[in-house]
């Protein structure tokens, strides 16, 4: 369907086919096989600027939003989800930094991360608090001109490999939730080290490591915004990253799709192509439907929200602030209800369709030669990180009580 | 240089580090084609190091060369574009033929180009048929658009040549009376040259050359894995066959670029091509659907190469090829 | 180091459309893409600029002005400046003449901007396929030349070292520059565009360069080519074969070998 890109945005859906067709999909199977970090597909995908669609251009960014970020994440996802990971946590360290950073903070690390010639990794799970990042139990402390860090962090998707880290730990263990704040780490700072590596049952492309803090100093200008607000920042970082996992399920399922109906096709039983039965064709039907609900879904959101985001960036650089605080000033509204809907919707999506199409191809279709089952241990994924698709609907559900409230408050002022 | 005053047929034979190369054997076939309309004699040229045609030269003219010039010179040792155009264009000059065929190979290819300028000559590249037009010009067929045409050429002016594609015309057979060996005059103080052949590395498998072969077995996607190129290199060697494969299994790294038929690899032309678990993609019918012979083993009978292939045989190619193999060893006994 | 790659436009799909009416390849809606044998040669001309400091790489095409795509893809990948050579007067030149024309567009380079030291061409054009033009253009330049090169393992301002693939094996040559080399798929593994590079190719001005401005020899270009096409045909289609009788495949191999002996391939 022809969703009205722009000419920039064709041609980065082009180019990020192109890496994903010629470059990705040759190797992919190695990667999977082995957990290898892909590292030259990596720099294909820097060196074609992909790690910068998103980014604004004065820190090396080609300008895009969140939908060119969706993009890139749902074309390189078609091939391989787990490599298009790479560039979806770059864009989680990334979009803490842009939102809550100062400019000097968005210079120095977004341009990099633009670069793609370092990575970007995010990490807040810690083996006690996954849904609940109330109860993060890494704490940071200020001594002099450092903050010291303490604690251990887990599944940090691009773990190791990244070199940048926004890390949320406490600064005031008394006051819960208001007490988290929000660091940029960088690899090599002495005290932080890796350790156990995941073994996943997707996803394999992408190295999944528990981060250990210990007595790690790191330089108070790391800080992002202000002690305290990082429950903040991760909830506004989830709202514009999630339309990115969203994309990334969208791109399994229609990968897997694509890598079906080729089969199907071909594959003859009975004397005809198994494509030319009823059964099979309302199953192919069922998918494609839902892909396409998906990504309308997906694409709208991305520019209702870009609409918003962009002036708010382009205002924090004319006026040197942040680019939170540009977004308070033109009241730019919270997206967690539409975020939300595409990442549960897209996920869950993902799920059926990847099911549905190793059943479609039968016997082969449950084979490691070939590529069908992989999508479906990939999108598994999709829909618990980034907030479990559990936590997404109560999110929704709390958003649609708070907005009723809101409206009913205005209607009896009206009356 | 609108006429062609010049008179006679000329064929270039390809000598490779002593070791000549049979396709000129198929370009006396094609010239004495055309001589029958002609009759303006056929000859060969054959270019090397010193003391090193005169087997080739003989063995030349047995088989239907009236006269075979013999090039020596050192600097004629190895194939260097810029010293054969300039020893052949002297000859040109001297015996002024009206036609020359060389050998599509690397080396004719180019050979042919560089003396085409030289010579202003008209040049019509990797001819599959000739003949000549009702004026007397060489007239030739070549395919192009990766096979999907079949183009008419035709030379206008000057000098006529053609470079044939290997394995396009039978090998002429030993005539009932031997041509003469010329040593031609070869003197490179006017050549200027600038190139230097600087050494060659033999290919170390020693595999029968995929250009120029007969018979080839090819493998593709269906082998499962570079493993599976054993099976091929069984079969290949029971048949006494050189070794072809699809792009897709040479993007994939199973065996090396000089395998490949097809578009971007070579165009073949056997007698015999056995397709094994190649589905038969248009670029890789390009580069061999004029096989004599097309043989597909395949587990998908309604690919497209089961489809060309004059023996189609349906089954797991891991479980046919060796019973293949396993027959002709009994056959032979 | 001044190079020049030669690219052409070419039909992007292998399958393609044939007018049985007039015998040509239909040519509305058909998508061109730069040849792709041309794409190694400015991977190479692009590696070779990237080794040897203060190089630049032009680009020149001959084709119809649709050809600027071609021109701009390369530009996209980071060659310098790209030139259409269109003019009627070259329309129906042959393989010989269009080596002549980018002679001529070589020549007038090197005296713009200094001397071009290395040419690199394509093997040969999957639509033409005759693999001609590169060591044509070496004899019009009066240049020395190598074809199917595969690896060029050593390169500086005055000399290049090339490595070129045979039937039997592998030559080395050695080049004196200026030279022309036209490389074979292999010689490396041609990068894909970046968007800023898209980007600033879509501004770039491709200069277009006629008869006016080659002065070429018109007596042998155009019209005036030594070869011709006489006509285009669709190839006879090979007649459906038969399929391999048998249930096991011990009893089709014995099929199968047993034609084969019939025609003397055993």
């Amino acid at each position: 369907m022809d969703y009205g890109l722009t000419e920039q945005q064709r041609e980065i859906v082009e180019l990020a086919r192109q890496i994903a067709q010629k470059k990705i999909k040759p190797v992919r199977e190695h990667y999977d096989k082995t957990e290898e970090f892909p590292w030259p597909i990596v720099e294909e995908i820097a060196k074609a600027d992909l790690f910068a669609v998103y980014l604004p251009e004065e820190c090396g960014g080609l300008g895009g939003g969140t939908l060119e970020l969706a993009l890139v994440a749902e074309e390189l996802s078609k091939a391989c989800g787990g490599i298009a990971l790479s560039v979806a946590t770059s864009a989680l360290c990334a979009i803490p930094i842009l939102l809550y950073g100062t400019p000097q903070q968005r210079k120095r690390w977004l341009s990099e991360l633009a670069s793609g010639k370092r990575l970007g990794a995010f990490t807040i799970t810690e083996p006690g608090a996954g849904s609940d990042a109330t109860a993060t139990k890494a704490a940071a402390r200020l001594d002099g001109d450092h903050y010291v860090l303490n604690g251990i962090k887990n599944f940090c998707s691009t773990g190791s490999a990244a070199e940048l880290y926004t890390v949320f730990a406490s600064t005031n263990p008394n006051r819960g939730a208001r007490g988290i704040s929000a660091f940029v780490v960088e690899k090599g700072t002495p005290g932080f080290t890796f350790g156990k590596k995941e073994e996943k049952m997707g996803i394999r492309a992408n190295s999944t490591y528990e981060l250990v803090f210990e007595n790690c100093r790191i330089p108070k200008e790391n800080l992002l915004y202000k002690e305290g607000y990082g429950l903040f920042v991760a909830q506004d970082t989830f709202d514009c990253s999630r339309p990115g996992v969203a994309a990334q399920a969208l791109g399994i399922a229609q990968g897997a799709l694509d890598e079906t109906l080729a089969y199907i096709r071909m594959r003859k039983q009975f004397g005809q192509s198994i494509s030319s039965f009823q059964a099979i064709q309302h199953m192919m039907a069922d998918c494609a439907t839902s892909i396409e609900a998906g990504r309308a879904l997906l694409y709208s959101t991305c520019r209702a929200m870009d609409r918003e985001l962009k002036p708010a960036v382009d205002k924090a650089i004319q006026e040197g602030t942040t680019v939170f605080e540009a977004m308070e000033k033109l009241g730019s509204r919270r997206w967690t209800k539409e975020s939300g809907m595409c990442k549960v919707f897209c996920s869950d999506t993902a799920m059926r369709v990847t099911t549905d199409c190793v059943q479609m191809c039968g016997g082969i279709g449950y084979m490691r030669d070939f590529p069908v089952e992989k999508y479906m241990r990939d999108a598994k994924i999709t829909q618990i990180y980034e907030g479990t698709n559990q936590i997404q609907r109560n999110e929704i559900a709390m958003m649609m009580i708070k907005e009723a409230a809101s409206k009913s408050r205005k209607e009896l002022v009206s009356a | 240089m609108a006429e062609n005053p010049g008179k006679g047929i000329w064929c270039v034979a390809e000598l490779r580090h002593g070791a000549l190369v049979p396709t000129i054997f198929e370009l006396l076939s094609a010239a004495r084609s055309l001589d029958q309309v002609s009759k303006e004699g056929v000859c060969a040229v054959v270019l090397g190091g010193p003391g090193k045609t005169a087997p080739a030269a003989k063995e030349i003219a047995s088989r239907g060369a009236q006269r075979v010039f013999v090039l020596e010179h050192a600097l004629l040792d190895g194939f260097l574009e810029e010293a054969y155009a300039r020893a052949l264009k002297d000859l040109i000059e001297r015996e002024k033929p009206s036609k020359i065929l060389l050998p599509a190979s690397v080396a004719g290819r180019s050979l042919a180009a560089r003396l085409a300028v030289a010579c202003r000559a008209g040049l019509l590249g990797d001819v599959t048929a000739v003949a000549l037009d009702s004026s007397g010009n060489l007239e030739a067929l070549r395919p192009c658009y990766g096979g999907n045409l079949l183009a008419t050429v035709a030379v206008r002016r000057g000098l006529q040549m053609a470079t044939v594609r290997p394995m396009a015309f039978p090998r002429a057979a030993q005539a009932s009376s031997s041509g003469e060996v010329v040593a031609a005059p070869v003197d490179p103080s006017s050549w200027g040259l600038r190139g230097r052949f600087a050494g060659f590395a033999p290919e170390e498998s020693k595999e029968i050359d995929l250009s120029s072969a007969e018979k080839i077995v090819s493998g593709g996607r269906g082998l499962g894995s570079a493993k599976g190129f054993e099976l091929i290199r069984d079969l290949a060697h029971a048949l006494g066959a050189a070794v072809g494969a699809s792009r897709a299994v040479v993007d994939s790294g199973w065996i090396a670029y000089r395998h490949q038929v097809g578009l971007t690899g070579r165009a073949v032309r056997p007698k015999l091509y056995v397709a094994c678990g190649i589905s038969g993609q248009v670029q890789h019918l390009a580069g061999m659907s004029s096989s004599d012979v097309i043989v597909a083993i395949n587990s998908d009978p309604q690919c497209p190469m089961m489809k060309l292939a004059n023996f189609a045989v349906q089954g797991d190619l891991h479980q046919i090829i060796p019973a293949v193999v396993a027959e002709i060893k009994k056959q032979r006994g | 180091m001044n190079i020049v790659v030669c690219v052409k436009q070419t039909p992007a799909s292998a399958n393609l459309p044939i007018d049985l009416a007039t015998g040509r390849i239909k040519t509305e809606g058909l998508q061109l893409g730069v040849n792709p044998f041309d794409e190694y040669a400015i991977e190479e001309a692009l590696r070779l600029k990237e080794r040897l400091p203060g190089s630049s790489v032009s680009v020149l095409s001959f084709g119809a002005a649709a050809a600027e795509e071609a021109l701009r893809s390369a530009l996209a990948l980071g060659c310098d400046e790209g030139i259409l050579l269109y003019d009627p007067a070259f329309e129906q030149s042959d393989s010989l003449a269009t080596a002549h024309l980018l002679c001529a567009a070589v020549r007038k380079l090197s005296k713009a901007k200094g001397a071009v030291a290395l040419v690199l061409c394509g093997k040969q054009t999957n639509d033409g396929e005759s693999g001609q033009v590169g060591a044509a253009l070496g004899a019009w330049l009066d240049w020395p030349a190598a074809s199917c090169v595969k690896k060029i393992p050593q390169a500086d301002d005055s000399k290049i070292v090339v490595e070129r693939l045979m039937e039997d094996g592998v030559d080395t040559v050695e080049l004196p520059l200026p030279a022309v080399v036209s490389v074979i798929k292999g010689i490396n593994e041609p990068r894909l565009p970046s968007l800023k590079g898209k980007m600033a190719a879509k501004k770039a001005v491709v200069a277009r360069w006629g008869q006016a401005e080659l002065a070429a020899d018109v007596s042998q270009i155009g019209a005036s080519s030594a070869s011709v096409v006489v006509k285009t045909a669709p190839p006879e289609t090979r007649s459906a074969g038969m399929t391999v009788p048998g249930g096991s495949p011990e009893e089709k191999a014995a099929f199968l070998v047993q034609k084969l002996k019939e025609l003397k391939f055993i």
